[in-house]
């Protein structure tokens, strides 16, 4: 018989959809990240460097980037006799055929996949969060209380932690309460979404709440489980943990990897995160070019000038171009004398010349004043920006634009453009 | 499959100076991010060679970890593979490889056992791109024995290469191995085609007159019997076996259209994937003209250089026309210029490296502290 002590169930199934036009296309776990990462590569990394070598990737939204980067597991160690990574898509059943609801849901659809390996626990993780965590010392600590669920929690400013579930415990770290986005927080135990189940107690739960709709498990099967008097138990991290959830929070984590010692280090030899790279040469810096304070990813060629920014690998700056602030992903290129200041811009973008992203004073977005603040110029991926243009702030492009899209040449501050390529599915 | 791959990857070359004490000149990290037998590798798999034999000998360590896996090659398969092939004592032979050919006999089983009904020989030595199927269809074409392929030295000294000279048939006329005075320019690249049974005969018949080397007891003494031909490419072909060509070969690499014919254009160079990091620029760095590898982080000068991967160079650093091998840790206000720094090397702070006259090898054993 197979037999795994534990087995990671990782959701990757979500939208995320305060990443704008970042993730019109993509799933958000498989949105590049740190010059050369797709933010599921931490929680892999995490897995494999756990010792944890079973993992169902749960997907739905735009599955197909995260297909393409797990393939069989191979860069995380995860192609595997037995266990390994599967990919686990909703599928079409003799009856009571649906998508994928809620996270609880979710996993409960693939009940089967998880009684295949005869697992003693079960770790629920979400592919969308920044940070390296031994998930074996969750475990012991899980044991070690003889607990039915674990979860993960860190302590937040309590200002903060209104928006996210909080844990109130008891001095031996057992739950007593929870509160899901509290107004007023009796506790800064913030959940950072990271469970360890006993196997019992979580099949327990999904069987009895199968037909709660949209089964999720902060709304749904911790109450259920705190109610039937089973063992909760929080596991205070306090490690680095980022939720890269807005334009706002992705573009903040990105700029911490580059400082000189970040908080989040990518450079330690230990704990190392893997990602599928087929991208190896060097990067060539040119004669003129300045590189200051940034990281930069494989083969890429910079000309220009390039400050406090985060480039993916394989990536072009032609000369006089200035680059500010800005987080741009692979294959992108940048022709000579722009300025880039503070923009997201995302794969295989192509820039003409002279153009001028993020200038002029800010102004709300007019479309989604809440995805596109912070100030920042966001261009989908494949977009095409012409030469001669400007660009204000809180903007978002997606599309093969041409110099007609840019009413004088200009797109103003909060403005957007989306154009959809003809027989392209949106 | 039309042909399997034999790359000959077990010599040393005192040419090398210290940088062979520790590993096979195949092994020689090339360009930032290559291994110099991923050139030669990677023009197998682009040509369709699935089965791949690397004979190797000497200091073959750092080669074989290069090795371990095939999978970055696309080897990795049910039909064909990567075999490596190091020499062993069996009940009929107690000798190391004493010459390439002598290196091929020893595995001679591989190629009887083999149906592939021609062989490509290759060295690991070799910085180049080459589709060996357009060799293979020439020397099909040719009707010849063995195709030698061929170029026009980029060094004005051709006394460390195969000098030969072909008829208007492009037929080999005359062929030295490493002569005093040379009388052509143009040189072998140390890369054949020849009938995989066709090479079974002729080495055999060699190991039975106690010869070893495939350029000389068979290519050479056998150019007037056989129908030996070139096949002259004029696209970049280097071969790294001196210090200083093997510096000329990374320098090469900061011209825009060598890199753009290596890193860009399809096919491309497969290597060894390591996990780094991208590499990072701090405040204060000063990049020009220079490749820096993933892994490396910068705070000093880097002027003219080729960084290789996992480099770390200190505050106020000056390195100028250098090249550093992989996983090099550079303390601050160091000055090196001219050098080529041997891999896992620490340089402690303040100290000052500069090749007066010439490429000046630098290994220092010092320790490293890691917390």
């Amino acid at each position: 018989m197979i037999k795994k002590e534990m087995i990671a169930m990782l959701l990757a199934g979500g939208q995320g959809s305060r990443l704008g036009v970042l993730t019109e296309k993509v799933a958000k776990p498989a949105v590049a990240f740190g010059g050369k990462y797709r933010i599921i590569d931490f929680p892999l990394s995490n897995c494999i460097n756990s010792g944890i070598d079973t993992v169902g990737v749960l997907t739905q939204y735009q599955p197909l980037r995260l297909n393409t980067h797990i393939g069989i597991g191979i860069p995380w160690d995860l192609d595997r006799n037995v266990g390994g990574v599967s990919v686990l898509p909703p599928y079409e059943k003799s009856q009571n055929t649906d998508w994928y609801t809620g996270t609880a849901n979710a996993i409960y659809q693939n009940m089967n996949y998880m009684e295949q390996y005869n697992p003693d626990y079960v770790l629920i993780l979400s592919g969308d969060h920044i940070y390296k965590m031994d998930y074996e010392v969750m475990l012991d600590y899980h044991k070690a209380n003889k607990a039915d669920v674990t979860i993960a929690v860190m302590p937040v400013p309590i200002e903060e932690a209104s928006r996210f579930g909080v844990m109130i415990t008891d001095d031996a770290g057992r739950i007593t309460e929870f509160e899901e986005k509290p107004e007023h927080p009796r506790s800064n135990l913030a959940s950072m979404g990271i469970y360890i189940f006993s196997w019992p107690a979580l099949k327990e739960a999904l069987t009895a709440l199968k037909d709660q709709s949209n089964c999720d498990f902060g709304m749904h099967v911790l109450p259920y489980c705190r109610e039937q008097g089973k063992r909760l138990f929080a596991y205070e991290f306090n490690g680095y943990w980022k939720d890269v959830g807005t334009l706002g929070s992705y573009w903040e984590a990105n700029m911490e990897l580059i400082d000189v010692i970040p908080e989040f280090n990518l450079y330690e030899e230990f704990w190392k995160i893997y990602t599928r790279g087929d991208i190896v040469p060097p990067d060539y810096i040119a004669e003129d070019a300045v590189v200051d304070k940034c990281i930069i990813g494989e083969g890429s060629e910079i000309y220009g000038e390039v400050y406090n920014s985060v480039i993916g690998a394989n990536v072009r700056i032609d000369k006089g171009t200035v680059v500010r602030d800005s987080i741009i992903m692979q294959n992108v290129y940048i022709g000579s004398d722009s300025t880039i200041d503070k923009a997201i811009i995302a794969e295989s973008v192509s820039v003409g010349d002279h153009v001028c992203m993020g200038c002029g004073e800010e102004a709300p977005n007019v479309l989604k004043p809440k995805v596109y603040g912070f100030g920042i110029v966001t261009i989908g991926e494949n977009s095409v920006i012409p030469s001669n243009v400007k660009i204000g702030k809180n903007t978002a492009i997606k599309g093969e634009t041409v110099l007609e899209d840019y009413p004088d040449g200009e797109l103003a501050s909060g403005g957007v453009i989306v154009k959809e390529k003809e027989g392209e599915r949106s | 499959m039309r042909a399997l791959g034999i790359i000959l990857a077990g010599g040393n070359n005192y040419k090398m100076r210290e940088l062979s004490n520790k590993r096979a000149i195949a092994a020689m990290p090339i360009a930032g991010s290559y291994r110099s037998i991923d050139f030669s590798l990677s023009n197998m798999t682009n040509s369709h060679i699935q089965k791949v034999a690397v004979l190797t000998q000497f200091n073959a360590r750092s080669l074989n970890e290069h090795l371990s896996s095939s999978k970055w090659w696309d080897f990795g398969r049910k039909q064909g593979g990567l075999f490596v092939f190091t020499p062993t004592i069996t009940s009929d032979n107690g000798y190391w490889y004493r010459g390439t050919a002598d290196a091929i006999y020893q595995n001679l089983a591989f190629l009887k056992n083999s149906h592939e009904p021609y062989v490509v020989i290759a060295s690991g030595d070799g910085v180049y791109k080459l589709d060996y199927n357009k060799v293979l269809e020439y020397h099909i074409a040719k009707r010849a024995d063995v195709t030698v392929v061929c170029t026009e030295s980029r060094e004005a000294d051709t006394s460390r290469f195969g000098v030969l000279k072909m008829n208007e048939d492009s037929r080999i006329v005359e062929f030295d191995e490493k002569p005093m005075i040379s009388s052509s320019n143009t040189i072998s690249a140390g890369i054949y085609v020849i009938r995989r049974r066709q090479l079974i005969e002729l080495i055999e018949k060699s190991a039975q007159e106690d010869r070893h080397d495939f350029v000389k007891d068979i290519l050479i003494r056998y150019k007037n019997l056989k129908r030996i031909y070139g096949y002259k490419i004029d696209t970049y072909w280097s071969n790294i076996a001196t210090v200083e060509s093997y510096y000329q070969t990374n320098m090469d690499f900061l011209k825009p259209e060598v890199r753009d014919y290596f890193y860009r254009q399809s096919p491309g160079i497969y290597s060894k994937v390591d996990d780094l990091p991208p590499a990072k620029y701090n405040s204060g760095s000063v990049i020009r003209n220079s490749l820096i590898a993933s892994g490396c982080i910068i705070n000093g000068e880097v002027d003219n250089s080729v960084l290789f991967k996992n480099i770390f160079v200190g505050n106020n650093c000056v390195i100028k026309n250098s090249i550093i091998l992989n996983d090099v840790y550079i303390g601050d206000n160091t000055h090196i210029e001219n050098c080529i720094v041997e891999s896992r090397d620490t340089i402690r702070a303040n100290s000052y490296h500069c090749g007066e006259d010439g490429i000046k090898v630098v290994i220092e054993k010092n320790e490293r502290y890691v917390i």
